[in-house]
């Protein structure tokens, strides 16, 4: 099984649509949505919820004053200033458990937060895995290995030749998480200032972890000088740019109905959209689906 | 005081507004601060070429293990809530990448084997963006950059975090999705700007940042950017959740064309400076009346 994660260093650039429109194209794909913090692909996608489970990751301390000496210990040791007047700040404890092991009243415990929802579903284009974080919840980065381990394991129990992941923003602990392991990185990046600024680092991050990397310029005639400069860049570092998609407004409109670009768009998007998907295919080592040949 | 700015996801128009509320406020004369605390992408200098005139290094500690004193008890490698110690065959293994630095281990082991050594994993920089078009005041700039290939960004931001200025009017622009860096960014600030965008998934996005905020009780915000007529559903759906529009900035390829090379609203287009400053003035009263959430 092959695994393509879609990434584009910052929000924004059309990296949802981009991966919807290439699983749509594969005809038969696993699907795993692996921007946790901000999960779209299901608005297109729309899967049928086939099962989900609680997903408890990360722990927070909690001191009950009942038992509280106040001696100052578990303040002295917590290093993310997370207890102020022996209580405990939620968002800026880190789960360490040092304060609970140093207690010496035994007044501090630790509390899992409200569960983070793992979905499995079924959409036309094969099955999916996507996850809602609960509120609070800060280990995005094992929410992310959690839905790609279930992808994953689903995938090859049920035969699927390609995984697609639709990966998370930044270069952080999150999209580490969606890239390590992957065949091939599809960097979806606009020609802006910051959007090439953000393609460098994002491509920098997927060489760090030797995943070949493939660019995508999208709305790639909103600024002419910029998409040259990219085109350049790319060039230098031996990275391909496989497609270049002006702004089109089919395109535009499909994300705003929470459509799949496919279902919308016709003659150029879609065919620019084909080409983008035989690319790929032709890369990661896998026949281009007759769906996505067809013209 | 201390407004963040974040958005759920990415590319709604963060570092816009974080940035022309900047020059919008130093241009009438306010001290005024902008952090970017995106560390990941950080973006808000390409906009301001801000002259930087100091740069430290961020570390953590990681533990190592001297073999010599370790008698493989195994305490550290059962307390870290990490896994980042393994005992692999007779010696004791270290995950940098999955360690917090709660420093737990070194505490704890009874024959003092752990010792901390301190990794770089990003930097902090610090200057100056010299007074723009409409003269008034410099603005004092910091960013942090996180290394590559690096997993933890929220110690960068509470690095970050350090240089909030008293009397300054503070602007800390958040990291897309309402992760742990943007819970660190946005926790104890006065106010929080949302920025959003009128898509099913600029509201799906915007609902989860409103989650964060409530979370945090903060009183909080929307901008409404690349706006279409009637909001594409945002601005009814602001109201009938309680949370006020403070700015819609419409969708226009001419500003489309600013951002791309660039450029600012606020120094390109006159009139968007008094709307920055009216959005402002919208904001400060929460302040005054004590945080009361608007
Ligand atoms: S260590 Fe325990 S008893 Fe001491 S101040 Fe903290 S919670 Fe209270
Ligand atoms: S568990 Fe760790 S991070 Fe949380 S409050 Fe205790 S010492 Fe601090």
């Amino acid at each position: 099984m092959k695994q393509l994660v879609v990434l584009s260093g910052k929000g924004g650039t059309g990296k949802t649509t981009v991966a919807a429109a290439l699983v749509e194209l594969a005809g038969r794909a696993m699907i795993a949505d692996c921007d946790v913090e901000a999960p779209n692909l299901h608005l297109l996608l729309k899967p049928e919820i086939t099962k989900s489970y609680t997903l408890n990751v990360s722990r927070k301390a909690s001191i009950d004053p009942e038992r509280c000496t106040r001696c100052g210990d578990c303040v002295e040791a917590c290093r993310f200033e997370a207890i102020r007047e022996f209580r405990v700040e939620r968002h800026a404890c880190e789960g360490c458990v040092l304060c609970a092991r140093l207690c010496p009243a035994g007044a501090i415990s630790m509390e899992e937060p409200e569960g983070t929802e793992v979905f499995m579903g079924e959409t036309p284009y094969g099955e999916m895995v996507w996850a809602r974080l609960a509120v609070g919840e800060e280990a995005s980065g094992k929410v992310v290995s959690r839905v790609r381990m279930e992808a994953q394991a689903a995938a090859v129990e049920k035969g699927y030749q390609l995984l697609v992941i639709d990966g998370s923003p930044g270069i952080g602990c999150p999209v580490i998480a969606s890239v390590t392991g992957a065949d091939l990185a599809l960097m979806v990046a606009e020609p802006t200032l910051s959007g090439r600024h953000d393609l460098l680092r994002a491509l920098e991050t997927a060489a760090f972890f030797r995943i070949p990397s493939l660019v995508c310029l999208n709305k790639c005639d909103i600024n002419v000088e910029e998409a040259e400069r990219i085109k350049e860049e790319c060039a230098s570092l031996g990275v391909e740019v496989v497609a270049e998609i002006p702004y089109l407004e089919e395109l535009a409109e499909a994300a705003r109905l929470c459509m799949t670009p496919l279902e919308v768009a016709e003659g150029e998007a879609a065919r620019l959209l084909r080409r983008l998907h035989e690319k790929v295919m032709e890369r990661i080592g896998l026949p281009a689906s007759q769906k996505g040949t067809l013209h | 005081m201390v407004i963040a700015v974040a958005s759920g996801k990415g590319g709604t128009g963060k570092t816009l507004v974080a940035v022309n509320l900047a020059l919008a406020l130093a241009g009438e004369g306010l001290e005024v601060r902008l952090i970017d605390c995106d560390v990941e992408e950080p973006n808000d200098h390409l906009f301001l070429q801000p002259e930087i005139r100091s740069s430290e290094r961020v570390e953590l500690t990681v533990p190592r293990i001297d073999p010599d004193k370790c008698d493989l008890c195994r305490i550290c490698v059962d307390f870290c809530a990490y896994n980042a110690l393994a005992l692999a065959g007779d010696r004791i293994m270290v995950f940098d990448e999955l360690c917090h630095a709660c420093g737990g281990c070194s505490l704890l082991c009874p024959r003092e084997a752990v010792r901390e050594e301190p990794v770089p994993i990003g930097r902090v920089e610090c200057g100056l963006v010299k007074a723009g078009k409409y003269g008034g005041a410099d603005i004092s700039f910091c960013h942090g950059i996180l290394d590559i290939g690096e997993p933890k960004a929220t110690p960068i931001v509470r690095r970050l975090k350090e240089r909030i200025g008293e009397g300054a009017v503070n602007i800390l622009d958040g990291g897309p999705g309402s992760g742990c860096p943007v819970m660190e960014t946005v926790r104890g600030a006065d106010y929080c700007l949302l920025v959003t965008e009128p898509t099913q998934f600029g509201l799906h996005d915007l609902r989860m940042a409103l989650e964060m905020v409530r979370e945090l009780d903060i009183p909080h915000g929307v901008v409404i950017n690349k706006y279409i007529l009637g909001g594409g559903g945002l601005d009814t759906w602001c109201a009938e959740n309680g949370v006020p529009v403070l700015l819609r900035i419409a969708y226009k390829r001419e500003y489309a064309s600013l951002y791309s090379r660039g450029l600012n609203l606020v120094e390109e287009v006159p009139e968007w400076r008094e709307r920055f400053l009216r959005m402002f003035r919208k904001i400060v009263p929460n302040k005054v009346e004590g945080g009361a959430r608007a």
